[in-house]
């Protein structure tokens, strides 16, 4: 097959997979808060209420679909796709398992192969912001642009320290390409005895992994940095005119985001694509040969990676279900006073121990 | 009033008692009872003095009530009809009895002020309706509670 039909069916895959993604996360969103807060959540429909997110699509999409007579039109329209096509775009650079041979044909499981790789993340996620301030701004709502004000100041703020936090990471495994990072991670950084810690972004950079988190929350208007939304301060922030299907692309482009974020986290700091322990002994156990081999390779890389992101996705609703709202002031301080510098301290660190030869 | 609470350097760095808070909605998670009750299958126990549908206490098919209107006059929500008649033993009757139930504020004023034991608030609380439906008295007098 050529290069242009494999690219197309990754496309399609990641696609259709990160479609998945949104409501089977309402579904672990309210059935998490529920447990957490005592309660059962959603458990009527289908096994353990999985398909009361389906129930939620129907009804978004047959729910009248007002358009407010104080809006400005254009850019009302516009918002919800503009937040919605960069939550989709970021992904396309992500790895999501390493390569194959066919027939001497090198495949990439990995939509884009670009060279600037990391920063394409950046330059697109900060997009997402564009919708956000368009939304505030043509809802023509006071509450709608106030919430979209604090997202922009919100976003900007963290975005200096999310970037200048992977430095460090950028410097030890000297690339900004995500699948050299990925591979990278998989040599050892340690040998204890017969369990090999692997160069991992986690074990070489803990700071940065801290504050990439941590901006990452910020940067998605997650709980406890949803300023945005705020909905005890400002009744639901930038999309507080918007109903139907054009609020669900929102939530869509919130999800997606989540899952971007995720996926970026695994990929720099825990491994990507490499085997969690334990799975390589399974892979041998299952003593595939030739081909056969490739392939359950490549279903435990994928396997591997789900894993990983479906954690993260996890820890994003644990933490909104643990921590309550900064405060405006608090949330700046924050970012310009602690995290800005933390994370050029941890550059200079990271520089340090590189030029001493330790990483 | 200005309330000053002591953070040590720990607290300050926020990343120990985020852990702490994580591990506390965890626990919540996998180990609290849940306090959920599923409404069609479980119920909430009521006591007996729950307010809830009227219903006319009748003795073998006959109801208590004599028509002696201290109800429609106690009720302060001014929700119940009644006509009085003469039976044939000459003893007297509620022709009509309504109760318009929407305007009913559950007091239990009626109930108390019945001499004759006649009207009762049962426990059932199931009441919606999708149009607006006055009780009259062939409805009212099924027995549905046991006071």
């Amino acid at each position: 097959m050529s290069e242009m039909s494999w690219t197309l069916i990754k496309f399609g895959l990641v696609l259709v997979g990160l479609l998945q993604v949104v409501p089977i996360m309402l579904w672990v969103e309210r059935r998490g808060s529920a447990l957490m807060q005592n309660r059962l959540g959603p458990n009527r429909i289908g096994p353990l209420g999985l398909f009361h997110a389906i129930c939620d699509t129907v009804k978004f999409i047959f729910k009248e679909d007002p358009i407010p007579s104080h809006v400005d039109r254009f850019y009302y329209l516009l918002a919800p796709i503009v937040c919605v096509i960069p939550a989709f775009m970021t992904f396309a650079v992500i790895p999501f398992a390493s390569s194959i041979t066919i027939d001497g044909q090198v495949i990439n499981f990995q939509v884009a192969d670009l060279n600037v790789g990391i920063l394409y993340i950046f330059a697109i996620a900060s997009l997402g912001v564009y919708g956000i301030m368009m939304a505030g701004w043509a809802s023509n709502n006071k509450y709608a642009l106030l919430g979209s004000v604090r997202s922009s100041a919100q976003m900007i703020s963290y975005e200096i320290s999310m970037a200048l936090s992977i430095v460090g990471i950028l410097m030890i495994y000297s690339s900004v390409k995500l699948g050299d990072i990925a591979r990278l991670q998989g040599e050892t950084l340690v040998q204890l005895g017969s369990v090999a810690i692997p160069k991992w972004g986690i074990f070489v950079q803990p700071l940065g992994l801290i504050i990439f988190t941590t901006a990452a929350f910020a940067e998605t208007n997650r709980l406890p940095f949803d300023l945005p939304e705020g909905e005890s301060e400002i009744v639901a922030g930038y999309h507080l005119e918007y109903g139907s299907m054009k609020f669900a692309l929102f939530m869509m482009a919130e999800y997606l985001n989540m899952t971007v974020a995720s996926a970026v986290i695994s990929t720099l700091f825990f491994g990507g694509w490499q085997l969690l322990p334990g799975m390589q002994f399974a892979l041998d156990a299952l003593a595939f040969d030739g081909m056969n081999r490739e392939w359950a390779r490549i279903a435990f890389e994928v396997m591997s990676f789900t894993i990983k992101v479906a954690f993260f996705m996890w820890v994003f609703v644990w933490v909104r279900w643990t921590l309550p709202r900064f405060r405006y002031d608090q949330l700046m301080s924050l970012g310009w006073k602690g995290m800005l510098p933390l994370s050029l301290l941890n550059i200079v660190i990271t520089a340090g121990l590189i030029a001493l030869g330790v990483i | 009033m200005l309330v000053t609470r002591k953070t040590g350097f720990l607290q300050k760095g926020y990343m120990i008692e985020v852990f702490k808070g994580l591990f506390i909605t965890m626990k919540h998670f996998f180990f609290s009872k849940k306090v959920t009750i599923q409404f069609p299958e479980e119920r909430r126990e009521y006591s007996n003095r729950f307010r809830g549908l009227h219903y006319i206490k009748a003795v073998n098919g006959v109801e208590n009530c004599t028509a002696c209107m201290l109800c429609p006059t106690v009720c302060p929500a001014e929700c119940i009809h009644i006509v009085a008649g003469e039976r044939d033993d000459k003893e007297k009757y509620p022709v009509k009895f309504e109760i318009d139930v929407l305007r009913c504020c559950f007091c239990g004023m009626c109930e108390e002020a019945c001499p004759k034991d006649a009207i009762k608030l049962s426990n059932i609380y199931e009441m919606s309706i999708r149009e607006r439906r006055v009780y009259d008295k062939d409805f009212l007098v099924e027995q549905r509670g046991s006071k």
